[in-house]
């Protein structure tokens, strides 16, 4: 475009008088909101304090030596280059996090979609009593049942069962034998998965508009499948990305879990994860910097994972 | 015309392979749960039995009354764990509704500068989890004077960043016209916030009741308690277990005194859940 000399020079006044009539315009309606500031102040606060604060707090420690007695002091990356280079067995949390995270979040995630379309086929009153029997191990959360199920002796049920039946001849000693740790908790995470992207599952799919199936059908939609990627899915998009988040935040705070099955730490650290090594140098060793470099890094591979999942979700159906 | 009631694009096979595969794995959620319930009245010797049996043959409340009595010994007693938990689920359930109704009818109902970021913030907040900062958390509140003191577990848990975006999405359903109107009519922001959101969002509290009862009453041991007399009823309950299989029986019970609560109020609240996780969806 052509501009005479008259409107470039004009052109930076322009902007400058644009900013300032948008501040006070800004200003105006905060003055005219007021009230609506106030409705917020309480959960922000709160939001504030136990939110932002402890991203900000975790970030700016991961720099430091820090040892509650003395002044925290800065040491740059020193923290996460020792993590990599000078601690195996941070390396052994790491694979085990990524592993956990790898296999209870995109299972978890698929199970719940699968359960959760096979149940919105049912008739009202059993797909009621069918999301309570799949979500209730979520409700319930009791991992004191496991531990007597898989209990090392023959009167837990699965050796119980084995035995009996002549499957194995001696018993299995399922949370301390190194080779099925890790197997175990495994099923135990599995069956607790199908979490808060489960329930949003399923009121996703009962509300998906029953004229597209119709509408599908005649543009040759042929079975349940292709009408699952053709029609349901894209037209439950927004749930399917807010089920992402929940399942993979669950998938890489995996820790407390595991604890609670076969105790801390696990028999040779089969199942030690970040949140373990993390609770180890925070609580027992003192070191809160390396303790909030690690948070750090966990904190930055969920947000990254989170990502990069948002950007695949969004080319569901095309 | 397709039959009505008949779903198109169904073959009978079809039908019959998913509901049986409904069913079985129907039964690996639910085997455990009933295992526990089915121990918990369960006789000494039906524990020590073997192969053991899935469901009680000769029920007895023995395990119960034993609770009782053996927390009743303990040095802090039963109730007071009860106690403890009881009080810190609820005034964390009925805080975290009421904060985050508060902030969710601003963000969810008017244009004011500043909405989208702090929307986007909570958004952003999904994306990670409380778990992995508790380290910077435990400092915070060590700052503020909290640790030790049931406020540690209840003010964090007013600020879940789950509760308030379920909150604004269902929230954000409810036409502008309502409010239009009554602001015609003269009513001040809080009298519409109170006598026509409020109203109108009710299978959203019961939401964030599900998910704030599910998470504060299953909380167990934190490091933000450490005094004996403070902590929860699921600290008891892991205390129990360590004794090993011998009991088996009470600490069955004590899980299934655990999971009446919230399996009870979902049952309850199924149907308002469903219809508040349907405004769940985030946009790209």
């Amino acid at each position: 475009m052509v501009m005479t000399n008259e409107q470039k020079l004009a052109a930076p006044a322009k902007k400058r008088s644009f900013f300032s009539s948008w501040l006070a315009y800004q200003g105006r309606e905060i003055r005219k909101n007021k009230a609506m500031y106030f409705f917020m102040l309480p959960y922000l606060a709160v939001f504030t304090v136990f939110t932002i604060l402890p991203v900000v707090t975790a970030i700016y420690f991961s720099f430091t030596y820090f040892n509650v007695l003395e002044p925290p002091q800065f040491i740059g990356w020193d923290n996460y280059v020792r993590m990599f280079t000078a601690d195996d067995l941070f390396m052994t949390a790491f694979k085990n996090t990524i592993f956990f995270a790898a296999i209870i979040g995109p299972a978890g995630y698929l199970m719940s979609l699968f359960f959760a379309w096979l149940i919105n086929e049912l008739s009202r009153r059993t797909r009621a009593f069918m999301t309570l029997i799949y979500y209730a191990p979520t409700l319930a959360n009791v991992y004191v049942v496991w531990k007597i199920i898989f209990s090392s002796d023959q009167y837990g049920l699965l050796n119980g069962f084995l035995l009996n039946s002549g499957i194995t001849l001696e018993n299995i000693r399922w949370l301390e034998d190194v080779s099925y740790i890790v197997p175990s908790v495994i099923v135990v995470l599995l069956w607790s998965s199908l979490g808060t992207s489960f329930l949003s599952f399923i009121a996703g799919l009962k509300n998906v508009d029953r004229s597209l199936y119709e509408a599908g059908a005649i543009d040759g939609v042929k079975n349940r499948w292709q009408e699952l990627w053709y029609i349901t899915l894209p037209y439950m998009r927004p749930q399917l990305m807010f089920g992402a988040v929940m399942s993979i935040t669950g998938a890489f705070s995996i820790g407390d879990q595991v604890t609670a099955l076969v105790g801390y730490p696990s028999q040779d650290y089969v199942a030690h994860t970040l949140i373990h090594h993390m609770q180890d140098y925070g609580s027992t060793r003192m070191e809160m910097g390396y303790a909030c470099a690690i948070a750090t890094l966990l904190f930055l591979m969920m947000m990254f994972s989170n990502k990069i999942i948002q950007k695949m979700l969004s080319k569901v159906g095309e | 015309m397709a039959k009505r009631g008949k779903k198109i694009n169904r073959s009978g096979v079809g039908n019959l392979a998913s509901n049986l595969f409904l069913i079985l794995v129907g039964l690996f959620m639910a085997v455990p749960l009933i295992y526990a319930i089915s121990n918990s009245f369960k006789p000494m010797d039906e524990i020590f039995k073997f192969p053991p049996d899935l469901i009680v043959q000769n029920p007895t409340l023995r395990n119960f009354s034993d609770l009782f009595v053996l927390m009743g010994n303990s040095w802090v007693p039963f109730s007071r764990y009860f106690f403890n938990t009881l009080f810190i689920t609820s005034v964390g359930t009925f805080g975290q509704i009421i904060l985050a109704s508060m902030c969710a009818y601003p963000l969810a109902l008017y244009k004011f500068p500043g909405n989208k970021g702090i929307s986007k913030m909570i958004v952003t907040a999904l994306m990670f989890n409380g778990t992995v900062l508790w380290i910077p958390t435990y400092m915070i509140m060590a700052k503020l004077g909290l640790i030790n003191t049931y406020w540690a577990i209840i003010i964090p848990a007013f600020g879940s960043p789950l509760g308030m975006y379920l909150m604004q999405s269902f929230m954000s359903q409810i036409p502008r016209s309502l409010i239009e109107a009554a602001r015609i009519d003269g009513a001040s922001s809080f009298k519409i916030f109170w006598s026509i959101v409020m109203p109108q969002v009710k299978p959203a509290w019961l939401t964030l009741m599900i998910f704030s009862v599910q998470y504060l009453w299953n909380l167990g041991a934190t490091m933000y308690i450490q005094s004996e007399s403070l902590k929860t009823l699921p600290y008891a309950l892991t205390q129990i277990v360590s004794a090993g299989i011998a009991r088996a029986g009470v600490s069955n019970a004590v899980a299934v005194i655990m999971m009446v609560v919230p399996i009870a109020l979902f049952v309850i609240s199924q149907s308002n859940i469903i219809e508040t996780m349907a405004t769940s969806g985030m946009k790209d």
